[in-house]
């Protein structure tokens, strides 16, 4: 019987995996539609304001929103060139 | 004024061509007057699935660019009173379809038909668009699968943005789930997505379960609808989407394996 329910666990996570993956994508895919479209108009601003202080690279900004429970995070992440970095490092 | 049902999925082979086929005889079974349109230009295949593949001579672009009239070019069904097959083209421009040579026609059909069924081309171009954007209700053809499941969240996505009741700011395109292929044995088993997985990913309404069925090849091969198969479990789950939409309450059936007697012994 112990063999018997190890293929049963088997496969009985392979719909499981399924379902969590689906549920990952899907709602990755969705946040355009979902989320609040001010999204992009934040990011420009953001990164205007940055570029005031520091050279960056359009593309270096990654903008998300994740949901955490009953939270939403906004997370900014901004990749720093690095003649910039060193230029800041120099100045200072 | 008639109400326009797309069939859709984006994901191609989960079976809308046997589903638009199925619905619109069961619509029709029921005493409303419906059509149902091809619109895969270039890979025509209702048709076939109808039955009616020697009886096209005028197609849906051939009306829409008026080398034909809507009379000329439907072809009415000889088993079911009261349903018409509106064949799509086989020409190779994809432009074929316009918005407004759609509209015109879906607008001359809405006279005299109370459903018109439009059976979408897979993917999410032109076709597939126009299929979709002048729909009231929805029926999005999911199979218990990864790829089909995230190609119907797209597909939600598109009828809630590019659609006219979208465009225009109406009450929303009514959403339906139909999940085929269906095997309750695997699910059982845990290989397999259940209803109840799909459904909680996709969050719409649930408008049957037709289940993996030997029958659904047996009527493509002939031709018939499957719904036309009263003996089939795919037909009556057919039958039973069919009364939901039009507003029965009818059970849910095929969702638990029938088991053998070598199964009640040895299962758990």
């Amino acid at each position: 019987m112990k063999l018997l329910d190890y293929f049963r666990s088997q496969r009985r996570r392979s719909a499981a995996v399924a379902k969590e993956r689906l549920q990952i994508i899907v709602a990755r895919e969705r946040t355009p539609r979902g989320g609040p479209d001010y999204l992009p108009l934040l990011k420009e601003e953001l990164l205007n304001v940055v570029r005031k202080y520091v050279a960056i690279d359009p593309d270096a900004v990654k903008i998300r929103l994740d949901r955490e429970g009953d939270c939403e995070v906004l997370e900014l992440n901004i990749t720093l060139l690095p003649e910039a970095a060193a230029a800041r490092s120099s100045r200072g | 004024m008639a109400r326009i049902i797309v069939v859709t999925s984006g994901k191609g082979g989960v079976g809308k061509t046997t589903t638009a086929a199925a619905i619109s005889t069961g619509l029709a079974l029921k005493g409303h007057k419906t059509v149902v349109i091809d619109f895969d230009v270039g890979l025509r295949n209702l048709d076939l699935i109808m039955g009616c593949e020697r009886r096209v001579v005028y197609d849906f672009v051939n009306v829409i660019n008026r080398e034909a009239t809507l009379n000329q070019a439907l072809i009415r069904d000889k088993r079911v009173d009261g349903l018409a097959i509106l064949p799509a083209s086989q020409t190779r421009d994809k432009d074929a379809l316009t918005k407004e040579g759609v509209e015109r026609v879906l607008e001359e059909l809405s006279k005299d038909y109370d459903y018109i069924v439009c059976d979408s081309p897979a993917g999410i171009e032109r076709g597939a668009l126009l299929a979709a954007y002048f729909a009231d209700d929805a029926i999005v053809v999911t199979n218990p699968e990864v790829s089909s499941v995230r190609d119907s969240d797209r597909i939600l996505g598109i009828l809630a943005a590019k659609t006219r009741r979208a465009e225009l700011g109406q009450e929303r395109v009514k959403e339906y789930l139909l999940l085929t292929r269906y095997s309750a044995a695997r699910v059982q088993k845990g290989e397999m997505l259940s209803v109840d997985d799909v459904r909680e990913i996709l969050a719409i309404d649930l408008l049957g379960v037709i289940p993996e069925s030997k029958s659904v090849l047996q009527a493509s091969n002939a031709g018939i609808p499957v719904i036309l198969d009263k003996d089939s479990d795919a037909g009556q789950a057919y039958d039973d989407a069919v009364a939901r939409y039009l507003g029965e309450n009818r059970p849910h059936r095929f969702l638990v394996e029938k088991r053998g007697l070598l199964g009640r012994l040895f299962g758990t």
